[in-house]
Formats: C-alpha cells, sequence, structure tokens
C-alpha cells in the first residue's frame, strides 16, 4: 500500500496536461506524469518516490498515436503490448519483448521505460541506434530532437516537459540489428547485461543498458570497434577502455563477469553484423 | 486520507465505492469490496498472484490504481463460473496450496479467449507472468493445453 496521498487528474489535451503540472507546483506540490503508473506505484510503495500530485497522461490522444509515413511515430502512452502487437519496428520490439513480462507489458508504456528511475531502460537502446527523434512538450511549445541529443544516462526533461511521441526513420528500422539480454538466471527479469547492435553504412553501432548505472551508446566505443586496423580481440579490448563509468558489481553478477559477458557478445555482434574481416 | 467515490464495473456490476487515489486495484477489490480471490504476493508485478481481467487483458492488479479501473470492464475471478480452464485445473491437478490459482486461472483465461491457437512459444511466453511455489509448472501447462485444445473443438463447431 501507498502510505501518503496524492491528487490524482486525468487530462485529455497536453495543454491542459502542462498547465495542470505548473498548477499544482504553485499549489507547492511535486506533480509527476503518470503514464503506466507501474513504477511510481511500486516505488511509491516502498517511498523511493513521492509525490502529491499524479497527472496521468493516457487520456491525451497524441500519446497513444500510431501513425506510419515515411517515418514511424509511436506516442509515450502506448504499452509495450501495444508496441509489440503492432509488428511495425522488429528492433525495438525484439527489445520490448524482453522487458518484464507479458502481464505486465500490458501497463508498462514506451514513454515510462524511457523515462524510468529503474537504469535499464532498455527501450532506449534501438531508439539510440535508429537516431530516432522524441516530440517533447512544454508551456513553450512543441519541440523534436534527435534522442542522442537528450538522452544522457537519462532523458534531460526540464521541469515539467513532457514526453509525447517517439519518430524513428523507416528506413533505420530496416537496417540489420541484433541484440541480447543476458540474465543472471530465468528468461525474465531484469538484465545482467543488455547488448543491441545495428549495422549502418558498412559500420556497426552498439547500445548497452545493465553495465553501468545508465544506457549509453558512446562513439569512442564504436570507432575501436570499427577499426579494422585491430584483430577482433583488439578492437573489443580498445573498445572496452571507453565504458563511459564504473561496472555496477551487485546482485545481477559482478562487474568482472559483466565484462566478460560483453566480450563474447560484443565477438558475436562482430561476427553476425559485420566487421570481422579483419579477425585474423 | 481523502476518499472519493469511484464506480466499477466489477465482474458484470457496477459497484460505487470509496477510495483513495492511492490505493491499488487489488487492495480495493480485496479490503473494501470483499473479493479476495485475487492474491497479494509480491505486490511488486513479479509473481502474478494478483491477476485479473480488465478489457480481454490479464493484469496485475498491484500494479494499478483503483482509480484506473473506471470505465472499464474488470472480471475478477469470483466472476468465473465453470470455465473450462477451471475445470481443468481441477482435472490435471494443476494446483497445490492453491495460492497461485486465481492468478494463473484469469492469464489462461485471456490467453484462451484471445488466442485460442495459441502456440507453445506463445503459451511460455503468457505463463512466465505467473509464479507457482508448488507445482512443477508441467500440470498447469496441461491444463492450459488441454482448454486450448477444448476451445479449439468447439469453435470448429
Ligand atoms: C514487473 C516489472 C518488471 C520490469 N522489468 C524491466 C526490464 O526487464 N527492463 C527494463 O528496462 N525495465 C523493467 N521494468 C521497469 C519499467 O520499465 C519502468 O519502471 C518503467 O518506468 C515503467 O513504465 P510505466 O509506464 O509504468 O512508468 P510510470 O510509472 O508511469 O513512470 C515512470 C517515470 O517516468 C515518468 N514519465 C512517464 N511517462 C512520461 C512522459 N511521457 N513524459 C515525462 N515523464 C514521464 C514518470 O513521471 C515517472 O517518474 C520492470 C517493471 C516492472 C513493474
Ligand atoms: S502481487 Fe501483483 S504481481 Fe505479485
Ligand atoms: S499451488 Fe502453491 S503457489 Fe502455486
Amino acid at each position: 500500500m501507498i502510505s501518503y496521498d496524492f491528487d490524482y487528474h486525468k487530462p485529455t489535451a497536453i495543454q491542459e496536461a502542462l498547465e495542470l503540472f505548473q498548477a499544482l507546483k504553485k499549489q507547492g506540490k511535486k506533480p509527476v506524469y503518470f503514464s503506466g503508473g507501474t513504477e511510481i506505484i511500486t516505488l511509491g510503495r516502498v517511498n523511493e518516490l513521492v509525490t502529491d500530485a499524479v497527472i496521468d497522461i493516457k487520456a491525451i490522444p497524441e500519446c497513444n498515436t500510431y501513425k506510419q509515413d515515411n517515418r514511424l511515430i509511436l506516442g509515450a502512452a502506448l504499452t509495450l503490448t501495444n508496441v509489440l502487437d503492432l509488428q511495425s519496428f522488429p528492433f525495438l520490439e525484439k527489445a520490448v519483448a524482453e522487458i518484464a513480462d507479458n502481464t505486465a507489458r500490458n501497463k508498462i508504456t514506451l514513454g515510462g521505460n524511457i523515462c524510468a528511475n529503474i537504469i535499464y531502460r532498455e527501450a532506449v537502446l534501438p531508439l539510440l541506434l535508429t537516431d530516432s527523434r522524441i516530440l517533447l512538450a512544454s508551456l513553450d511549445g512543441l519541440t523534436e530532437k534527435p534522442i542522442s541529443e537528450l538522452f544522457h544516462q537519462e532523458l534531460q526533461l526540464k521541469d515539467g516537459e513532457l514526453l509525447v511521441q517517439v519518430m524513428t526513420d523507416l528506413e533505420a528500422i530496416q537496417l540489420p540489428f541484433y541484440i541480447v539480454k543476458k540474465r543472471r538466471q530465468w528468461g525474465v527479469g531484469y538484465p545482467l547485461i543488455t547488448v543491441a547492435a545495428l549495422r549502418k553504412q558498412n559500420k556497426v553501432h552498439v547500445a548497452i543498458s545493465g553495465l553501468c548505472s545508465f544506457p549509453f551508446r558512446n562513439k569512442q566505443m564504436e570507432d575501436s570497434l570499427n577499426n579494422e586496423q585491430l584483430s577482433i580481440d583488439e578492437r573489443i579490448e580498445a573498445a572496452l577502455k571507453h565504458i563511459p563509468a564504473t561496472v555496477l558489481d551487485d546482485v545481477h553478477g559482478s562487474d568482472a563477469y559483466r565484462i566478460f559477458v560483453l566480450k563474447n557478445t560484443l565477438r558475436d555482434i562482430l561476427r553476425v553484423l559485420g566487421g570481422a574481416e579483419n579477425d585474423g | 486520507m481523502d476518499e472519493n467515490a469511484i464506480t466499477l464495473s466489477i465482474n458484470g456490476r457496477d459497484t460505487t465505492c470509496f477510495v483513495r487515489n492511492a490505493a491499488t486495484l487489488l487492495y480495493i477489490l480485496r479490503e473494501k469490496l470483499g473479493l479476495t480471490g485475487a492474491k497479494p504476493g509480491c505486490l511488486n508485478g513479479d509473481c502474478g498472484a494478483c491477476t485479473i481481467d480488465v478489457d480481454g487483458e490479464p493484469m496485475k492488479s498491484c500494479l494499478m490504481l483503483a482509480v484506473e479501473g473506471e470505465g472499464k470492464k474488470i472480471t475478477t475471478i469470483e466472476g468465473m463460473k465453470q470455465t473450462t480452464i477451471q475445470s481443468q485445473f481441477i482435472e490435471k491437478f494443476a494446483f497445490q496450496c492453491g495460492y497461485c490459482t486465481p492468478g494463473f486461472i484469469m492469464n489462461c483465461h485471456a490467453l484462451i479467449q484471445k488466442h485460442p491457437d495459441a502456440t507453445d512459444d506463445m503459451i511460455k511466453n503468457w505463463m512466465e507472468s505467473n509464479i507457482c511455489r508448488c507445482t512443477g509448472y508441467k500440470e498447469i501447462e496441461d491444463a492450459v493445453k488441454t482448454a486450448l485444445r477444448q476451445a479449439n473443438q468447439n469453435t470448429d463447431g
């Protein structure tokens, strides 16, 4: 049971949500957007997230959009099950199919996973690699930006800013990809590490969750993996030098084990997605 | 603690009750409405003991606020009468202590309704949402597969 009380609002328009957020703040409240709400409820129960007002975004039409022309547009409030059922973005679907379990995916949303406090945010990996763009709403208006520009460890949202949609070029959706989630055990649960890769213009691009306390894509790491002057093992060793933060050492696995698994996974990626021409 | 009146459609009946906005649907079902079939387990979305049906989809009622249930068609284990999956759980001895059983049955029932042609992979994918501490899962698998076969025979005429 959540021990504290909060107001519950369910606006039906973006502007209404944004204005509500500011009005609640003016009343001295600490509002949060509530999408699937699963994180707010579970962290709220153990007082790791405390709020006195939630703004449910599920009735905002733009947050439930699904559109496809020269690019795919997915609303932030679509559930992970919705994303899977649409069958429009195989790379994202492969990532999403491994998040939580079938029933929980009926409630967890795409936007909720991207904006999560929980460190894995696995749906972000394909979005970073396909250079997807995001639509944000604030009282200044709507802004569309590449996700790579705004996702540094977590999505950098200004106070009261709402993630509305995610957009991906159809061309990027067609590119060859690879994604693997390694768990300590069982077929469901948080990852030891999840590594995603995409091949674009003869180069392999990589994004990782579960290695550090945030998901990331790192340019130097990718340059090392694509350095054809080096053997595969040398490329991997060079790439590991660019891990951007301390490697996690927790109940899912030690730091050394994570590195061991990462090396093997990167070897598989280079084999499957090419870039292995220089192995010798 | 402030409570507001909401109306929920549960097992085919509209029920008005007073709830805190922060109350989960699981809590309201059990503590306010006396529908104790949905079980509290982990309260964290992991075990599936609290699974109910919301608009034809299995839902973990510990991951849902009661206020989110307004306007939705909610079915709990109490609303399930003589379904094939219930009979099959008995036939196949698919439970021991029974604590996980309502959650499993609600999930299996939604699967059968939504995907009467479910493949083995799909069955496994859906069943991974629930945990049983007693059975070896084999009996549960047998119950679902038999219920699916029966559902197909019925639709085949
Ligand atoms: C059983 C279970 C298993 C899980 N397993 C995994 C896993 O394997 N991998 C993984 O990556 N994650 C996993 N998670 C974590 C889950 O993906 C995140 O907690 C996610 O935040 C839940 O999404 P939600 O829609 O319910 O979020 P909510 O609870 O609605 O929101 C989460 C946070 O994001 C903010 N937010 C949500 N939407 C927006 C928006 N549109 N604009 C701005 N801010 C917003 C909220 O204010 C809140 O701070 C699991 C969660 C559960 C319950
Ligand atoms: S009590 Fe809801 S999933 Fe465990
Ligand atoms: S029968 Fe006891 S937990 Fe499943």
